[in-house]
């Protein structure tokens, strides 16, 4: 029996999480007056749960890095929010969402949690229409849905391709209404840098004051962790370029297991890399493979003159190109989830067919929607024999008010003009389905601790499905963390105010500033971004898109000396007193070399394919899905977690059997 | 390509700051001008100088924390994009660039080209949200239509990234595009009725306590906004304070 | 008027409302000059009339007084506080880049007029006052044109004239279109009135030379 205890309630699927709420220990709301919560990261989890916590009568401490709650990562998500309403009468319901979720998610999630996520997703709906989130709506005045992500019906929510900042700003907007009642007390530009333990239980931070490099003690009587993924691990991702995993692995050092850390989101449609001087990736959003055909050349000949610059894509006939999605998944075609077109991609441009001058990027062409559209348009518009440039000019609108700021960005950022030459497209690192393991009430391994959205592992399993992370975020910070964190506090109603001045917080204080007088001391070899740059090398080649044992292997080992050498020659300027973005930047860069070689641990031990983690053992060997992923479920049907003990190499693997009483785990097919 | 930079150094809030010269080479123009200024950075650390302090995050023209006044213009000479989305192909070889931090006296230099815009923030605790509690026992969505002309402009408005150009372009250092979007996405939808009134005057009044300048229409505010943000949502705030002075 | 300055909206609404208030006062001022230059006998009679009817004199000449004085402290005050908004000015700043120039400058066209105003007042609001209720001379209808037409013999009284209404012009193409949107007024008719106002700061200033330079070469 594993020592991991999942607390999932008893009873159906459908009753689990009612049942649950209706047994579990609330707290007076006299008593909530005299418990204290921190809140480490502002985003979609830890804004909307700091809101509800201090609506509830807690007293809450937020902490970000970012100058203003508002700049969290979530703010970027463009494409949607998933809840199952069924506004569009097309058959949507609870069940079916929680169907596509488990199965998007290769069958690594647990069921009770992904029926929870998918049961309260339509009170989100409801909560940030009252709070004034401006949905896209039909001419009716009743909001628009568009489907997502290939899955069957149009349950996807969104704002244009800012459905991230609205939700954002809408929980943002919520935790202004408590700061200015003074339920919130926000401490911004501050990092935590440890969690502090007194008898077993997390009761504060330690924090770093990132304009004035003061370390701060904070206690509480709970600890929430709301601090998104480690995508920065591989350097270049999709991520701000603050995301961190620090919190978490702070937390995961003190007691947290780290569960899944292998599973990575790559996502297909970003903009390539222009050049080594490339600080991140830009997304654009996955509607775009809704119009958008992908294809490389035929002909390896023509790929090379295309990289050479000696031919143009557009030069090249229908018959000389190679839409190999809808050769590949007749079925689904450019629809194909996320990791299946990623490594759709990578394949092709590992054997040469790849277009830019890198030669890792693939077209994602708009020349038909466009001729399509026209044709459409021009017939609606009464034009009967519409000429090719009325059609083109139509066509073009129609794109246009489809994806403009789309368009726009991407013409920003590369200088081509999309609308008249194909865009170029290479997959990204984009989210982590793994990260710190929780029960159902989303509590880790340490008491008082708990962790929502990103920084979790809990739903999304192998694959996280489009348009979900958001729904995610704000189901945990709205929904189910404030309550299932009052079972855990209803213990503390007698316990007063957690001290500072405690023997533990001296010592959690200690090892902050040993750390970072160790950073401060490094010999001055290297700077911060080329130890950064060179985790991201092993991570993308090593631990990417396509895993087998003796890279991951070599992975284990190289992290492990890339780690010793930082650690020696690191050169951090300035002072740890004053504001010192580079001393940030090591302290983060510093725990990305652990959990890097946690990553790679974990992907060698699951000899499977499944969701975004491939490995090239494991492919079905002949049929009709020949090359294709091969999951192992008879071996690996359950999750990782890691309990720390020391060097990364020293984790213990603890597993959680994952159980399936109401789905009937299938081979994911999209030929 | 070879250009000349003139950066805004500073070492604290209390300390004086200056001009500082800083010649670069080998920029390449598929570089962003924060990946340029990452260039100068790596320079700089390792001949063991402090690196150039700046706010950044995303990089994708979403967060709004990268700010720069470029040339005498927030975020650049470039139009509807932030510093981290002006790339360096809209500037020649040769080039003398001004690096400077926003400039208003509500926006506190925090060192180098950072400012302090928390007075953003406290415009929003003011009364930036509708009172509503999160609980999700709300009626359904559905249930209140919202004509879709100002849907449409309710998000508009609310596209507002909060990076304070408007501000930092502004003759005046006047916060009226920003709040005024805050204030015009509420106005413009059914839910924010209830609490216009008290909505705009604390709003208007916590944006004149930072010391933010007045508006004088000059419009520059617009022409910079990243995001785009209308000068009609300006007027519409004004129409709003004066009905809600009005009423009392 | 503590109340009307209180917030910045309102000052910007009062600014708005003052300058509008001035707005017609020059289109009544410019209604009665225009005639000067082809009637003076309509002139004289327009004038004399404005000049002895106790409403205009003691009800409206006041408000008009307080309107541009109003006006006039108000903007020194906004300067001041706009100024200080920005403690620390940039090394460079590209206005030109992003506003009008009119827009930018309306505190130096607005001293401009100020300067104006003093000459004006020196040439005849102060003699006037001087001859009806210092001197108590006796009224002569007729005597407005003359005394109109003797100031503009000088060519330069003329030329600074000119100028004058050159920097009234400037200020007038920001100030009159921005007065719409400062009292919340911007929706489909806007371009419309934006329009009539850009003209109309270019006309009546226009129109002002053009009685000074009639006014002067007639002589």
């Amino acid at each position: 029996m594993s020592i991991l205890d999942s607390k999932i309630p008893e009873g159906p699927l459908a009753d689990k999480w009612t049942k649950h709420k209706n047994t579990i220990n609330l707290v007076n709301p006299a008593n909530k007056r005299n418990i204290d919560v921190i809140v480490v990261g502002t985003g979609l989890a830890g804004g909307s749960a700091a809101a509800t916590l201090a609506e509830l009568g807690y007293n809450v401490k937020t902490f970000c890095y970012q100058d203003s709650p508002r700049r969290a990562h979530s703010i970027a998500a463009q494409g949607g929010i998933n809840a199952a309403k069924n506004y569009q009468g097309d058959g949507d319901s609870s069940y079916r969402l929680f169907y596509d979720t488990i199965k998007g998610g290769d069958y690594r999630s647990r069921e009770a949690n992904v029926y929870r996520l998918a049961e309260v997703s339509a009170n989100i709906i409801d909560q940030c229409v009252a709070q004034g989130v401006p949905f896209a709506r039909e001419y009716g005045g009743l909001l628009d849905n568009r489907s997502f992500g290939g899955v069957l019906v149009s349950r996807t929510f969104y704002a244009k391709g800012q459905t991230g900042q609205q939700l954002l700003l809408g929980a943002y907007s919520a935790m202004n209404r408590q700061i200015n009642r003074g339920k919130i007390e926000a401490f911004n530009r501050h990092e935590m840098l440890d969690l502090v333990k007194v008898d077993g239980k997390a009761r504060g931070i330690i924090a770093r004051n990132l304009v004035t490099g003061e370390i701060e003690r904070h206690s509480a009587h709970a600890v929430v962790l709301a601090t998104g993924g480690y995508g920065n691990v591989f350097f270049l991702s999709t991520n701000a370029m603050g995301s961190n995993v620090m919190a978490a692995w702070r937390a995961h050092r003190r007691g947290a297991f780290f569960a899944n850390p292998c599973y990575t989101q790559i996502h297909p449609t970003c903009i390539p890399v222009s050049g080594d001087h490339q600080s991140k990736l830009t997304l654009m959003s996955e509607s775009l493979r809704n119009d958008g055909r992908i294809w490389v050349p035929k002909r390896k000949e023509d790929a090379e003159a295309i990289r050479a610059g000696k031919l143009k894509p557009t030069q090249l006939s229908e018959e000389e190109r190679d839409y190999y999605l809808e050769r590949r998944y007749p079925a689904f075609g450019n629809l194909v989830p996320r990791d299946v077109a990623s490594r759709a991609a990578k394949e092709r441009c590992d054997a040469g067919f790849g277009v830019n001058k890198t030669g890792e990027a693939v077209y994602l062409d708009f020349a038909s929607a466009i001729q399509r559209y026209g044709k459409e348009k021009a017939l609606t518009s009464g034009i009967h024999n519409p000429s090719a440039q009325q059609i083109l000019e139509f066509g073009e609108k129609v794109i246009e008010n489809k994806y403009g700021n789309l368009f726009q960005m991407y013409e920003k950022i590369v200088d081509e003009n999309p609308y008249k030459t194909p865009m170029m497209i290479y997959p990204a690192v984009h989210y982590t389905m793994g990260g710190l393991w929780v029960d159902y009430n989303l509590q880790t391994t340490v008491p008082g601790c708990y962790a929502a959205g990103e920084a979790n592992f809990s739903d999304h399993g192998a694959n996280r499905l489009g348009a979900s992370a958001l729904m995610q975020g704000l189901a945990d910070g709205y929904f189910v963390l404030p309550y299932t964190i009052g079972d855990y506090l209803s213990h503390d109603i007698r316990t007063g105010k957690i001290p500072t001045d405690t023997p533990e917080f001296d010592q959690a204080e200690k090892d902050v500033k040993d750390r970072i007088e160790k950073l401060m001391s490094g010999s001055g070899e290297h700077s911060v971004d080329y130890y950064h740059k060179k985790l991201g090398k092993i991570m993308w080649n090593k631990c990417g898109m396509s895993r087998n044992e003796s890279g991951l292997k070599e992975a284990i080992d190289e992290i492990a000396a890339l780690r010793a050498d930082f650690w020696k020659n690191v050169k951090v300027p300035g002072t740890a007193d004053s504001m010192n973005p580079e001393l940030e930047k090591a302290g983060r860069v510093a725990d990305f070399l652990e959990l890097g070689e946690l990553f790679a641990k974990d992907a060698l031990d699951r000899n499977e394919s499944c969701g975004g983690h491939f490995r090239e053992e494991s492919v079905e060997q002949s049929g009709e899905q020949k090359g294709e992923a091969l999951r192992d479920d008879k071996n690996f049907k359950y999750v990782s977690a890691w309990e720390y003990k020391g060097e990364p190499k020293d984790a213990v693997l603890h597993k959680e059997d994952l159980v399936f009483e109401n789905i009937e785990l299938k081979t994911r097919s999209y030929k | 390509m070879n250009l000349i930079l003139k950066i805004w150094r500073q070492k604290d809030a209390q300390s004086k700051g200056k001009i500082v010269e800083y010649p670069i080479s080998g920029i390449e123009g598929d570089m962003s001008f924060l990946e340029m200024l990452d260039v100068l950075n790596e320079e700089l650390i390792n001949k063991g100088e402090e690196p150039v302090v700046f706010d950044h995050d995303c990089r994708e023209g979403i967060c709004g924390a990268c700010s720069l006044q470029i040339n005498g213009e927030p975020h650049g000479p470039d139009r509807l994009i932030t510093t981290c989305q002006l790339h360096m192909r809209k500037f020649n070889d040769g080039d003398t660039i001004f690096i400077e931090p926003f400039r208003a006296k509500a926006f506190p230099v925090v060192k180098d080209l950072m400012v302090d815009r928390s007075a953003f923030d406290r415009i929003q605790h003011a009364g930036g949200y509708i009172s509503v509690n999160t609980s999700g026992n709300t009626i359904d969505a559905n249930a209140i239509p919202i004509n879709k002309e100002n849907a449409d402009d309710a998000f508009a408005a609310a596209t507002c990234i909060g990076c304070g150009a408007c501000v930092a372009a502004c003759k005046n250092a006047s916060a009226m595009l920003f709040t005024s979007a805050k204030v015009s996405q509420y106005a413009l939808l059914p839910q924010g009725q209830v609490e216009a009134t008290e909505r705009v005057l604390a709003m208007v009044n916590q944006m004149d306590e930072e010391g933010f300048g007045n508006c004088t229409n000059t419009g520059a505010c617009e022409i910079e906004c990243p995001k785009g943000i209308s000068l009609e949502n300006i007027a519409r705030m004004n129409r709003e304070y004066l009905k809600a002075s009005l009423k009392g | 008027m503590s109340g009307l300055i209180k917030s910045s909206i309102a000052r910007k609404v009062a600014m708005a409302l003052s300058g509008l208030f001035l707005v017609f006062f020059l289109l009544q001022h410019f209604t009665i000059n225009f005639t000067s230059i082809f009637s003076p006998d309509t002139f004289n009679e327009l004038s004399h009339f404005m000049g002895t009817n106790p409403v205009v004199q003691f009800a409206l000449q006041p408000v008009l007084i307080f309107g541009v004085v109003f006006h006039f402290i108000m903007g020194f005050i906004l300067e001041i506080k706009n100024r200080n908004a920005r403690a620390v000015k940039y090394a460079k700043y590209s206005g030109g880049a992003n506003s009008s120039w009119m827009s930018r400058n309306m505190i130096l066209s607005g001293l401009v007029i100020l300067a104006f105003l003093g000459l004006h007042f020196y040439d005849f609001w102060i003699p006037e006052m001087v001859h009806k209720y210092v001197e108590f001379a006796p009224e002569d209808p007729s005597r407005y044109y003359h005394e109109l037409s003797e100031k503009f013999v000088s060519p330069v009284r003329t030329g600074l004239y000119v100028l004058s209404f050159f920097f009234l012009a400037l200020h007038l193409w920001h100030g009159f279109a921005s007065s719409f949107q400062s009292v919340g007024f911007n929706n489909k008719f806007s371009v419309g009135a934006t329009k009539f106002a850009k003209v109309f700061a270019v006309v009546i200033p226009l129109g002002f030379i053009i009685i000074s330079l009639v006014l002067h070469f007639n002589h």
